[in-house]
Formats: C-alpha cells, structure tokens, sequence
C-alpha cells in the first residue's frame, strides 16, 4: 500500500461506529472534506467494518463471530440507530424521515466518498477478530491496514476524527 | 455575467450542493464563472466555506425567499 500524501490538507476519521446515526456524519464529512480538496482516509475498525461487508455475506469464523454476525448482520442497509433502534423501527422511521427531507442514505453518500476520491482502509486486526474476509467488502476499498499506517496518517493530518 | 456552469441544487441538503459544487468546478476552467442555486439554508455559510477552502471566488450572491443564488469564478 502506497502512504504517498499529495501535499493537499488531510482529515483522517477512525470510523469505530456501524450505527446508522454515525454513518451520517462519517460519509457527510469525509465527501465533504474530499469537495474542500482534503485527502481524506477512513479507517474502518470493530463496528466500523460492518457496514463494508456486502449484502448478504456470511461473515465469523467460529461460532462466536457467526453468533455476533447474526445479532448485528452487516451492510449499511442493516445498520441500527445507536439509540431508539427498537427492534428496527427507529431505523426505519429514520430511514424515512431522511429521505422525506431529501438526505441522502449513508450507502449513497459512501459512493460518493468513492467516487471522490475517499480513501477507506478496513482494520486488518479486527477483521480476523471478527472473521470478515477482503473479497466480502465492497469494492473500491484500499488494502487492509493496522495501527501504524492509521496513525502514521493522522499524525499528519489536520483533521482526526473518531466516529 | 457569463455563466459557464449552472449547478442546480435546488432541493437537496447538506452536503449534496457542495459535492454538487465540487463536482462542477472540475469541469469549469480557469476564470469561468458557475451559478450554483440552493435552498438548503446551510448552503449560505456552507457555499462561501466552500468557496474560501478550495480558493475560488465568490463574485457574486444573492437571496430571494428560500433560494439561494452565488456565483462563483473558477481561480
């Protein structure tokens, strides 16, 4: 993986979260800083990796991971408000009342996070913790990466966020 | 004023008018102005952010009811 910076003024988020509610703010910043001229990189971890995985992977390598899969299945389509989620409806009233109010869906605003040239980098570690494999996440993500190379960036960026 | 470039984000929210801004100035050259239209009211802080971090220039802005009009020359 190349760690090359182009000069321009970097934001790096650590996107910790899968929920919903935080999906907004991952995509809404990082697309926007990619318009300001930033380069940006997100660097998914823990829950953060969920919302990668494409629809309808299986992901966890034991029973334990498969069990954690199954209670918090993956894709941003599946990803739950972080508080009145209510068994799925607060996320569809929330689905909803965004797209009522012309928000775009974190799913589309993540496409243009691609498109523009957002950098994504999965978290190595915490995909074999949680048993998700490269070829189950969408595409246009950067190589797996760990520690180092996150730091190693956001110790040059002006911005660092943890989401 | 010539406008080379209108972007019509009419409608949408934050922060589809800036990536929709963003998006356009790419196609724009040099000196060339683009109309941009919104009626998110953030768009009134967020366009001249905008404007002021990538170092074009707003010409020009206006304000009629909820619609929002600046014109932006591509430096």
């Amino acid at each position: 993986m190349s760690d090359a910076t182009t000069g321009e003024e970097m934001m790096t988020i650590i996107a910790f979260s899968g929920d919903l509610d935080k999906l907004w703010p991952t995509t809404i910043l990082a697309s926007t800083a990619a318009a300001n001229g930033m380069d940006v990189t997100v660097f998914a971890t823990f829950w953060g990796l969920f919302p990668l995985v494409k629809d309808g992977e299986k992901i966890g390598h034991d029973a334990m991971t498969k069990m954690l899969a199954g209670m918090n299945p993956p894709g941003f389509t599946k990803a739950k408000l972080s508080k009145m989620n209510m068994a799925g409806m607060g996320r569809s009233m929330m689905r909803k009342v965004a797209a009522k109010n012309n928000l775009m869906p974190p799913e589309e605003l993540f496409e243009m996070c691609l498109d523009m040239g957002v950098k994504v980098w999965p978290c190595q570690m915490t995909m074999d913790l949680l048993g998700i494999r490269a070829d189950q996440m969408l595409p246009g993500l950067g190589d797996p990466a760990g520690a180092a190379t996150a730091l190693a960036r956001m110790a040059k960026s002006e911005i660092n966020l943890f989401i | 004023m010539d406008v080379a470039k209108t972007v019509d984000a009419t409608g949408q929210k934050c922060p589809m008018p800036i990536l929709m801004t963003a998006k356009a100035a790419k196609e724009l050259q040099e000196g060339e102005v683009m109309l941009i239209i919104a009626t998110d009211a953030g768009a009134r802080s967020d366009v001249p952010a905008w404007v002021t971090q990538t170092g074009n220039e707003l010409v020009e802005s206006s304000e009629e009811g909820d619609v929002l009009k600046f014109y932006v020359r591509k430096k």
